[in-house]
């Protein structure tokens, strides 16, 4: 990540590896957010130009922390991560939830959740969903009421999601015209970034095929909640929803691939990957399933983050030529 | 620790600033955390300590020469459990309320580390004067910070210090902070700012 621009830097002893790539973080990062640009337009369109302001609100604020944090701390700003961790956010939080919760949740993303720990690459967990997860224990049914998305032909201010649906008993989704157009196009209540399916998988596959997040966390978590939640429904078709609708409902989609694959919070390895996947899968089917909440996808990746250092530790490959203990 | 040297003075504020028991030794943390979702509660588990530590520490240093080394601890564990004991009692006949709210948190001063650590670490060692000078520092300095903890914590979580409102109506509450994640919040901070001023003290 080093920049190759300067004459002195020519000569530089370093320790390996001397190749250095294209990518570096800023360019990763600005990727990760040109691939959050149809999800964020079908927020626009579901929830009108609210959504799009607290967007830029929750990116603006983790912008200033960020600056202000690392102006205490005698650094400089020398990445956009934080505006990526802004838009994140910004994505989880419901439609018409006020200017100063935003804020006050963008400030505790990245002073409390990344610069504490020492900046980005140091954070425990994914900053982005701790900042939700404050908001969510300290302003509960702020939290938690929805508006209907604007194309919905309903008077009703609050609206329950498909999944806060199932779980008290009124369910949104009766037909399977409601599937296609409900989940997987997002016409649906829910956080303003969550609802519309295929936005979320078609920036989800972009930064895939350029390696910008392991597939293997997304393929083991979607594959999970899949499997998992078709056992249940298999055993009781009455009493729990089918796979199709776990997959495509709540914050799943956006969780596996923008919230689970960050870089810094998720293990390295590949059986790594794969452990952190089916852990996080297995977490929120059990939320749920049984759990108090309607939605568990938040909890299941803090939950697995602070696995992270364990599970690296025991999935680290062999060396070449190492011998076994 | 230099005996008779520390002027009594030092004595008494050591416990306040340079050894504060929870910001520098970070001991009796499970009350600490537990107890302080507002300033009452944590005002009157400084108090329920500051009486408990005084108390034993008066005994303790009484017996000094005459508790046989080998048995120190179950002594010193009996004589604190007889004086919280009286202060469960007590609080709770007399204030019933704030002994709800601090619930198991009273009888467990048994086992908290504070006190047992001062009877180990001064008391055992020392003349009665002096214990309990230093017992009284100890426990002032481990109320004011569970005070300030505990008003910290209620001020951003319901928005009132000693039940007295404090931030506008359009406040609303933080929620988190008067839960459990709220005081690990909180103590860290207050630990980052006593190191920051402890810090800044020293280079001057």
């Amino acid at each position: 990540m080093a920049k190759k621009n300067s004459e002195e830097q020519r000569f530089t002893l370093s320790s390996s590896p001397h190749l250095s790539k294209e990518d570096d973080v800023n360019k990763i990062m600005n990727t990760v957010i040109m691939a959050l640009v149809p999800a964020i337009a079908f927020s626009v369109y579901h929830f009108g130009w609210d959504s799009l302001l607290t967007i830029m609100v929750a990116a603006g604020s983790c912008l200033a922390t960020e600056y202000l944090i690392k102006k205490m701390r005698k650094r400089e700003v020398t990445d956009t991560s934080s505006l990526l961790t802004g838009i994140l956010l910004a994505m989880t939080l419901p439609p018409g939830l006020g200017i100063g919760f935003v804020m006050l949740g963008s400030v505790f993303a990245i002073a409390i959740g990344k610069e504490i720990f020492g900046g980005l690459g140091y954070n425990i967990f994914n900053p982005a969903l701790l900042g939700r997860a404050f908001l969510q224990a300290s302003f509960p049914v702020k939290m938690t009421t929805w508006e209907a998305p604007q194309h919905l032909a309903m008077d009703a201010k609050s609206f329950a999601t498909p999944l806060g649906g199932y779980k008290f008993g009124e369910s949104v989704i009766q037909n399977a015209g409601d599937y296609i157009d409900g989940l997987i196009m997002g016409n649906v209540g829910g956080c303003i970034g969550e609802t519309s399916a295929i936005a979320i998988i078609l920036g989800g596959v972009f930064i895939l095929v350029k390696k910008y997040a392991d597939w293997r966390i997304p393929v083991s978590y979607l594959g999970t909640v899949f499997v998992l939640g078709g056992i249940f429904w298999l055993i009781s078709p009455a009493n729990y929803p089918d796979p199709i609708f776990h997959l495509f409902s709540g914050g799943l989609m956006i969780g596996a691939f923008f919230m689970a694959t960050d870089m810094v919070t998720s293990p390295v390895t590949p059986l790594g990957s794969w452990i952190f996947g089916i852990g996080a899968g297995v977490i929120v089917i059990l939320i749920r399933l049984f759990g108090g909440l309607p939605e568990g996808v938040m909890y299941s990746i803090i939950f697995m983050n602070a696995f992270v250092p364990l599970i690296d530790r025991y999935t680290r490959p062999k060396y070449f030529g190492e011998v076994k203990k | 620790m230099a005996k008779n040297k520390i002027s009594l003075i030092k004595e008494f504020t050591k416990g306040l600033w340079d050894e504060n028991p929870v910001l520098v030794m970070l001991l009796g943390l499970c009350p600490t955390l537990a107890v302080t979702n507002s300033a009452i509660n944590g005002l009157s588990m400084g108090l329920a300590v500051l009486f408990t530590l005084t108390s034993s520490s008066i005994i303790i240093s009484t017996f000094r020469k005459i508790i046989p080394d080998e048995v120190r601890i179950p002594t010193f564990i009996v004589v604190i459990a007889t004086f919280v004991t009286i202060t469960d009692l007590t609080m709770a006949a007399k204030f019933p309320e704030i002994s709800k709210a601090l619930g198991p948190f009273i009888p467990l001063i048994v086992v908290n580390c504070i006190i047992l650590g001062r009877q180990e670490a001064f008391s055992s060692k020392n003349p009665v004067g002096r214990s309990i000078i230093d017992a009284l520092g100890m426990s002032v300095g481990f109320t004011l910070t569970l005070t300030l903890l505990g008003a910290i914590r209620e001020l951003l979580g319901a928005g009132t210090i000693f039940q007295i409102q404090i931030m506008p109506d359009s406040f609303a509450n933080w929620m988190v902070m008067i839960l459990p994640p709220g005081a690990f919040l909180t103590l860290g901070f207050m630990i980052a700012g006593y190191n920051w001023i402890n810090d800044k003290l020293k280079t001057q």
